[in-house]
């Protein structure tokens, strides 16, 4: 790891104020992702701003009938509040199963979903919920914040400060994770909400997508028979050692109706 | 660029000059010489370096140590009641032959308190080997670190810790 000038932050507003002028500058969450980036020098930044002191960030609250989750949120604390598993139990339950328990202590909702890796787990939930991110400086309606891989529409210096989540009327993720690393090899978030059923799914493209036919089904029919014989295609999709590209939309499939039995429970 | 860094570590009040990309792990073993707390992959994978910090399980090789200030770390050295008596948790191991080279062992030992803690003292094998998921092991193929957890859960809970 290279090494770098180190900031703490007491306030979203301070941790923008340190990073300004600084395009080598890198906000720090939980660091369960940037500490690796750096260890494996894929990312020299020459300052480091850490957040975690940074009061205004965390914390969970009701509001609007949903939920607004603070950036510096862990996912231990998502995974176990009380104030979540009323609201929207498929999230709490999401984030019980990213990682391992060490991970979830350290690991924030804001660092995830600001990552944007493919195979991680909230943007799926971020998308199907159609949430919207709330920043330093806007509010970005989720389908217009994830852009590919490890892309987003946040611009230079600008933060994660929380995420709102509408209250779905019924919801469940399912993943089939990669039994190494536990991320997902296809993990689908599917939510029936006031604006209609949203499909989201992570893992298998270079992104977080939607799948539209799977999405007209359910609103007619939210059944998992509805959608059996709805085939993704698999242009685009991941193909590695952990899995072709064919049978990773096999998956989509499986995940999907998984999902939709598991919400309509 | 270095740091003056302060924390508690098993009780005690330390505190050391550190870079800012000196990890928790080489703060400890490094600076302190305590070298109980392991390295085993440096990828966040392993969980051989687990230790506490303000009473979370947490990966000590993917934490900065200057991450840690003002807090309050607990390593493996710092388990024991006296020299002469093990925690629950490590007997428990001794008992049930839940090491073999002995590496994983303190970060199995410090996430195995961690997991007894925060679920209250009560536990079923699946849940042991689904939160054993940070922890990896190459001998003991985890049978017997399971059977010494689920043992060590009512032994803490009598002795109170
Ligand atoms: C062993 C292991 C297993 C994992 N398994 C999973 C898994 O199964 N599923 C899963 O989804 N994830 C998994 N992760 C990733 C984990 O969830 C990370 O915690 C997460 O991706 C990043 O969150 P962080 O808080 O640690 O962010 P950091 O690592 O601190 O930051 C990540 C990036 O986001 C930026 N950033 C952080 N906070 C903000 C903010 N508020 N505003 C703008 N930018 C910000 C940082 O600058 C950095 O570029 C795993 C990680 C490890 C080490
Ligand atoms: S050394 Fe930290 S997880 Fe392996
Ligand atoms: S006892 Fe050897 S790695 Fe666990």
């Amino acid at each position: 790891m290279y090494d770098f000038a180190y900031h703490r932050a007491k306030s979203a507003a301070d941790a923008t104020a340190l990073l300004k002028g600084k395009s080598e500058g890198r906000a720090m969450a939980g660091g369960m992702t940037l500490i690796p980036t750096l260890k494996q020098r894929l990312a020299r930044p020459s300052d480091v701003v850490d957040l975690a002191g940074a009061k205004d960030l965390a914390g969970i609250k009701a509001e609007g009938g949903g939920l607004t989750i603070g950036a510096m949120t862990r996912h231990g604390a998502v995974a176990t509040s009380t104030e979540v598993k009323s609201t929207i139990p498929a999230l709490a339950s999401l984030a019980g199963h990213i990682g391992d328990p060490q991970v979830r202590n350290r690991g924030t909702i804001g660092g995830s979903v600001a990552n944007n890796d493919p195979a991680a787990d909230y943007p799926a939930a971020v998308l199907a919920l159609g949430a919207t991110i709330n920043t330093t400086t806007r509010k970005i309606a989720a389908d217009q914040f994830f852009k590919g891989l490890f892309e987003t529409a946040l611009g230079e210096g600008e933060l994660i400060t929380s995420i709102s989540f509408p209250k779905p009327e019924k919801a469940a993720y399912v993943k089939f994770p990669n039994p190494a690393s536990r991320y997902a090899m296809v993990g689908v978030f599917v939510a029936k909400t006031a604006g209609g059923v949203r499909v989201a799914v992570t893992g298998a493209g270079p992104g977080v997508f939607r799948v539209k036919a799977m999405e007209d089904a359910l609103a007619k029919n939210f059944s998992s028979a509805a959608i059996k014989d709805i085939k993704v295609p698999t242009d685009g999709l991941n193909s590695d050692i952990h899995g072709s590209a064919e049978y990773r939309a096999h998956l989509v499939g499986v995940m999907a109706r998984r999902a939709v039995d598991a919400a309509s429970k | 660029m270095s740091i003056s860094v302060s924390m508690t570590v098993n009780g005690k009040a330390v505190s050391g000059k550190v870079e800012a990309r000196t990890l928790l792990v080489q703060f400890l073993r490094e600076n302190l010489s305590m070298t109980g707390t392991h390295v085993g992959c440096d990828t966040s994978q392993c969980g051989a370096c687990v230790v506490h910090v303000d009473g979370q399980s947490v990966k000590s090789c993917t934490m900065l140590a200057v991450q840690a200030e003002g807090a309050k770390v607990m390593t493996i050295e710092g388990l024991a009641p006296s020299a002469d008596k093990l925690h629950p948790m490590q007997e428990a191991f001794r008992d049930n032959h839940a090491l073999q080279c002995g590496f994983c062992t303190p970060g199995m030992v410090m996430s195995a308190v961690d997991m007894v803690k925060r679920h209250n003292y009560q536990l079923d094998e699946a849940t042991v080997r689904r939160e054993l998921e940070g922890n990896l092991c190459r001998c003991t193929g985890y049978h017997n670190i399971v059977k010494a957890i689920l043992a060590a859960a009512p032994a803490m809970k009598a002795a109170g810790v």
